[in-house]
């Protein structure tokens, strides 16, 4: 393992955060229909997947699920060197009066969830949209904030946090690598 | 990729690097609101000297999916009709600094002139009889989905080779992903040296039932200004796919407009080894991925071309020309 990272959840610390974040969203949407999933490319997909059978367990109904990818609705494709990757989405069920929970890994700037509202949109108009993230690192730069957090991170901006999934990576874990040293000062996780 | 040019410029992997983003660029197409906000505030020209339906309007759909702003210029019933050069028209037009041009032309070679002349990102709609790279792109792309890859299929163009764009577009793109190409017609409008791109040259239709992919081309009639043929109906004799010389495992291709009668038989346009309509659904999925492919991003690219106030691309000077430099900066 790179010496210059600390694993700050592990297998099980993820399993029981994602366990939590099930039970908030069915105290928070305890009537029927029941919400539906959508996570974004790639980790979210997967956490959203197992927050969605937790989820159907919980409340006995189906949950749909599908996927997004945000990179038509990124607000830097202008900037960017190079035109990103485009992965297909699939939300193949309508999103239409439905309440949406929006999955995914980590909360930084809040870019992303912007871009993801803007794309659901695309496909339909929802009664709510809720945002559910694994791991809320801080240093918002948009007026968002996520409804369902597994795991606050006080982070510098210079470190990375990595989010890995057994499906991708091998092993369920959330990890702080450590930027420039001395640039900002370390957080403490 | 600064430009689309020729079907040459592009390697196997950039091949299945567009043809890959195309097909992940279908899903586009179900959804409620059939576009994304990728290409907002960018503007493609699309500058057409000669008659197109498909083409035109599937880089029009494209452009639109993609958010971009499209404006159509047809040379007929505009300053064309005055007299008005090639070059006149590109840096009139560019005045209103599109960030794309989709060029067809009658003129081979035209789309590379034009990229010389104006800062814009140039893709070649068909340049006379020289290449037609988008649908060369969109015909590998439609034969994956049919056959799944088409490494070692052998495909076989017939008809019209002489005055196809389309043929010599889609002989490299086919061998480049490593296909067997044949191509067979009449003598008189096979072109003498045809070989020197690497496919075999057959006279007759003996041997049709080796090939996976039958390519019917259209006859041109438009760009024939001496006989080529006895007849039409001669050349249908010999050389018109029909339901008897198509097998029921080949898949039957043609890029439209389909001569019926002619080059195929009413019977093969509508049986189930045709993917004609397949072909035309995939020109909008695959322009989209070159549209993308060329104006996302800055224009930070390997030629040094740096992104002006509005995204733009700089002109790229060129000390011949200090002219053309003034015009545009």
């Amino acid at each position: 393992m790179d010496s210059n990272e600390k694993v700050v959840l592990q297998a099980e610390d993820v399993r029981r955060a994602l366990v939590r974040v099930a039970h908030e969203i069915v105290e928070r949407n305890p009537r029927p229909p029941a919400p539906v999933l959508i996570g974004i490319h790639r980790r979210g997909a997967y956490l959203a997947r197992r927050l969605q059978a937790q989820l159907e367990e919980l409340l006995d109904a189906e949950v749909p699920l599908g996927d997004l990818d945000i990179g038509f609705y990124r607000d830097d494709l202008q900037r960017r060197p190079d035109a990103p990757i485009v992965h297909a989405s699939h939300i193949d069920f309508d999103v239409a009066g439905r309440t949406v929970v929006i999955v995914d890994d980590v909360m930084f700037t809040g870019r992303t969830a912007r871009a993801a509202i803007e794309a659901l949109f695309d496909y339909g108009r929802p009664a709510r949209v809720q945002l559910a993230v694994l791991a809320d690192r801080g240093h918002r730069e948009l007026p968002i904030r996520p409804d369902y957090v597994g795991k606050n991170l006080p982070t510098s901006r210079a470190e990375h946090v990595h989010v890995r999934v057994s499906e991708l990576d091998g092993v369920d874990e959330v990890a702080i690598e450590a930027g420039w040293v001395g640039v900002e000062s370390m957080a403490t996780a | 990729m600064n430009h689309l040019l020729s079907i040459e410029d592009l390697d196997r992997e950039e091949i299945e690097r567009i043809v890959e983003q195309a097909r992940r660029f279908a899903e586009v197409s179900d959804r409620e609101i059939k576009k994304v906000p990728a290409l907002r505030g960018r503007m493609v020209l699309n500058l057409f000297y000669e008659a197109s339906t498909r083409t035109r309007s599937s880089f029009e759909l494209a452009a639109k999916r993609l958010s971009a702003d499209v404006v159509n210029f047809a040379a007929s019933g505009s300053s064309v009709e005055k007299g008005e050069s090639l070059k006149d028209t590109v840096l009139t037009l560019s005045a209103h600094k599109p960030d794309a041009i989709v060029l067809r032309t009658p003129w081979a070679g035209a789309a590379e002139l034009v990229s010389k002349w104006c800062s814009a990102a140039i893709v070649n709609a068909g340049d006379g009889k020289h290449e037609h790279p988008t649908q060369a792109l969109l015909d590998v792309y439609t034969l994956r989905q049919r056959l799944g890859g088409i490494d070692g299929a052998s495909i076989w163009i017939v008809g019209d080779v002489a005055h196809s764009r389309v043929a010599r577009s889609n002989i490299i793109a086919f061998q480049r992903m490593g296909a067997k190409v044949t191509v067979a017609g009449p003598p008189t409008l096979i072109p003498r040296g045809i070989e020197a791109l690497g496919c075999e040259v057959r006279f007759t239709l003996d041997e049709l039932d080796s090939a996976d992919v039958v390519y019917a081309l259209r006859m041109q009639r438009e760009r024939m200004s001496e006989s080529f043929l006895p007849s039409l109906r001669e050349y249908a004799a010999w050389y018109q796919i029909n339901g008897r010389r198509l097998g029921p495992r080949q898949v039957l291709m043609h890029p439209g407009p389909v001569n019926r009668g002619v080059e195929l038989s009413g019977e093969v346009v509508d049986s189930p080894q045709a993917v004609i309509t397949a072909q035309v659904e995939a020109g909008v999925v695959v322009r989209m991925a070159v549209l993308y492919e060329l104006l996302a991003g800055s224009g930070m690219r390997p030629k040094g071309a740096s992104p002006g106030p509005a995204g733009a691309r700089q002109p790229q000077p060129d000390p011949d020309r200090p002219e053309n430099v003034k015009q545009l900066a």
